[in-house]
């Protein structure tokens, strides 16, 4: 039955019919071709977004103190919540996950920033030396904040590269136009560099000097900031043991253990602090590994658009397939009627249309995937940066070979079934009514 | 060798019903050399094609070689076409998109005989009509009458007991007519039985039997006047 002869009458039939064979088969090749590409682009996409994820510090916890909304054993609503160094050094002490951890304090009022004459409103944080992890800030020269800093309550600052250019590169004097943010080179000296490094910033009337200059890739506004020792700002403000807003990271966690570890924290505040572990207004704590799943979650979404227009391109494959099985079984009515008169047996003329039309499909649906996949690999190796840059957002584009192969068996069965039913009733016509048609 | 007995056939044509044969009784043996005549419309053809099994008919009776055709099923009719019978159309019905040699040698590839095989077959029955030499033309690359050719080669490479041809030399020039019907006769000299339907007198006239039809029935045919005229006697 399926013997060489056959599978030769086939390809016969199939090169002698190129146009008929070549536009089906482009139609299988492309749908194919897209849906790979489509769907390996949006594993691309959502693989860059996890990235991104994991590359900015993605197991961080953020606590602010809020304002009670509940009583507490006879304690009233509406009481502000304070954080003190004493909750720092608890954290410290007994949560086991936390590995980089940092406090900050914002100094109060309003007050300028200067340096001889020239004034302007940067704005400040007093943070902990670990700051830097959870920013992702990247010293360009000198150092940032350091544990001594903390323990001797130096008079010392780090500065971003749009302060250090207001002060040191100005455009014009007293001119507040930054101008584009310059790119970060790490351990080379520009003019504003050399004319920063070592020299004092008065903030709020206190000199500090400046120890490192930074730059922080994420956002501009993140490069016009002023970074002090905690301890010295809290010194200077009446020797407060205030802090504002303390964050650390954690090592590699499930999104279960940062619940666990957000739940505990909340029970602990909620002990030192005094108020209704329920409350959730007392103290907010913000989770980025559950920010991260519900990026997830968006992403999934957009998986699952892609996955809807992959399978209607498939759908519409399917149709044109399906039309031009039709139109082919039609055309070939009475090529079917003189086979029949020359001895051909129904099966075996039902298998020449199926089978022509399944090794069409195969054929060409594999050269489709076989070039999306091609594509898809040239893309990951040659085209995307062996290192992922830092703010890339699509990353290894791939399909899963079971997708794929399933999405071609539809389209190869899909053609199968629209050739059948035709080929079915136009082998039962008489051989005399069949040679008639056209 | 074709044993037909009040064989009738109608088309349904919307609510009516178009009686085509009205019970034809026909007794062809083996090596006859028959010619079937009529005006247009009186069913010559479709006569052919239930001779030829491929068209069915309503009722009576079909043996050929002995073997009541009726119940054939799809599968036996197929290898009785192609074991029994060799066709020829006016309009050639070859398949356009093979060469010749791959035309002829078609109906032994639904014998199962392999390519090689095949192709010489057919090789030699493009050479007994005349066109070794242009075995590998398509049908579009040839003449009529080439063409007609063809169809016969092919319908002779199954070795058939019977050729069947309706109006064969209809789309051909006088001169290529005469030719084809030598070649018929030739056959017919071999020992193959040959029914031809035909419009045009001097080919009537060449062959041994001339059966008339009019109106889905059978006007004249000298076999059963000689035994009608035995009955008599
Ligand atoms: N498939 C069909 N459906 C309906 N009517 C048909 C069909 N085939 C033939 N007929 C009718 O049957 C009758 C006989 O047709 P047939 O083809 O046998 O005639 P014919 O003797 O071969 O004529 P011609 O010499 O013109 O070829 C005609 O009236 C024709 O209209
Ligand atoms: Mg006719």
């Amino acid at each position: 039955m399926f013997q060489r002869e056959f599978w030769m009458e086939i390809g016969e039939s199939l090169w002698r019919h190129k146009l008929r064979s070549a536009l089906t088969a482009f139609s299988v090749f492309w749908g194919m071709l897209m849906l790979v590409l489509l769907l390996g682009s949006g594993n691309g996409l959502r693989r860059g977004v996890e990235f991104q994820f994991k590359d900015d510090a993605i197991n961080s916890i953020w606590i602010w103190p809020g304002t009670t909304s509940m009583p507490w054993r006879g304690l009233p609503t509406g009481r502000d919540m304070r954080f003190r160094n004493a909750e720092v050094k608890h954290l410290q002490r007994t949560e086991p996950l936390v590995d980089k951890l940092t406090a900050r304090y914002h100094l109060r009022g309003t007050f300028a920033v200067s340096r001889g004459d020239q004034s302007t409103t940067f704005r400040v944080r007093s943070v902990h030396p670990d700051h830097r992890f959870l920013e992702n800030t990247v010293m360009l020269h000198g150092r940032f904040i350091n544990p001594v800093d903390l323990e001797q309550t130096r008079k010392v600052c780090a500065i971003g590269t749009e302060v250090r250019d207001f002060f040191f590169a100005p455009p014009a004097k007293g001119q507040q136009d930054f101008g584009p943010p310059p790119i970060p080179q790490p351990g080379v000296w520009t003019a504003a560099d050399s004319a920063a490094m070592g020299r004092y910033l008065t903030v709020k009337g206190v000199p500090y000097q400046i120890v490192g200059i930074f730059h922080d890739q994420g956002s501009r506004g993140e490069n016009q900031y002023i970074y002090l020792p905690i301890s010295t700002a809290q010194k200077i403000e009446g020797g407060t043991d205030r802090v504002d807003q303390i964050m650390f990271t954690f090592g590699n966690a499930s999104l279960a253990e940062s619940r666990e570890v957000e739940a505990r924290l909340r029970e602990d505040f909620a002990r030192r602090l005094k108020f209704d572990p329920d409350d959730q207004q007392a103290i907010y704590i913000s989770n980025d590994l559950e920010e991260f799943k519900r990026f997830q979650g968006l992403f999934n979404g957009i998986e699952a658009f892609v996955w809807v227009i992959g399978i209607l391109s498939l759908i519409a494959g399917m149709i044109g397939i399906a039309n031009i099985m039709l139109i082919t079984v039609n055309e070939r009515t009475r090529e079917i009627g003189v086979r029949k008169a020359l001895g051909a047996t129904n099966g075996s003329l039902v298998r020449l249309i199926l089978l022509e039309a399944i090794v069409l499909t195969a054929l060409s649906g594999f050269m489709g995937m076989a070039l999306g996949v091609g594509t898809l690999w040239l893309v990951d190796t040659q085209v995307l940066p062996p290192i992922p840059e830092p703010d890339s957002m699509f990353m290894h584009p791939g399909v899963t070979p079971g997708v794929v192969v399933g999405a071609l068996s539809i389209l190869i069965g899909s053609g199968a079934l629209a050739g059948f039913i035709p080929a079915i009733k136009a082998v039962r016509i008489a051989p005399a009514v069949a040679m008639k048609s056209a | 060798m074709i044993e037909l007995r009040d064989i009738r056939k109608s088309y349904r044509i919307g609510p009516r019903k178009l009686e085509v044969l009205k019970g034809i009784d026909l007794h062809i043996g083996k090596g006859e050399f028959v010619a079937i005549m009529g005006q247009s419309g009186s069913g010559k053809s479709t006569l052919l094609n239930v001779l030829g099994i491929l068209d069915e008919y309503d009722s009576g009776l079909y043996e050929l070689d002995g073997v009541p055709i009726r119940k054939l099923s799809a599968k036996q009719a197929a290898r009785y076409r192609n074991a029994f019978i060799g066709f020829v159309f006016q309009s050639f019905n070859l398949l356009p998109f093979k060469n010749a040699m791959e035309n002829v040698a078609l109906p032994l590839y639904y014998q199962g005989i392999g390519r090689k095989e095949r192709n010489q077959t057919a090789m030699q029955y493009l050479d007994k009509v005349g066109l070794a030499d242009w075995s590998t033309h398509l049908p579009s690359e040839l003449s009529g009458g080439q063409n007609q050719r063809v169809a016969i080669a092919r319908a002779l490479a199954s070795k058939p007991k019977v050729i069947l041809a309706d109006e064969p030399t209809g789309a051909l020039d006088s001169t290529t007519s005469k030719e084809i019907m030598g070649l018929f006769e030739s056959l017919n000299d071999e020992g193959i039985s040959v029914l031809i339907v035909t419009h045009e007198d001097d080919i009537a006239h060449r062959c041994k039997r001339l059966i008339r039809l009019k109106d889905g029935l059978i006007e004249a045919d000298p076999a059963l006047e000689t035994q009608a005229g035995k009955h008599l006697r």
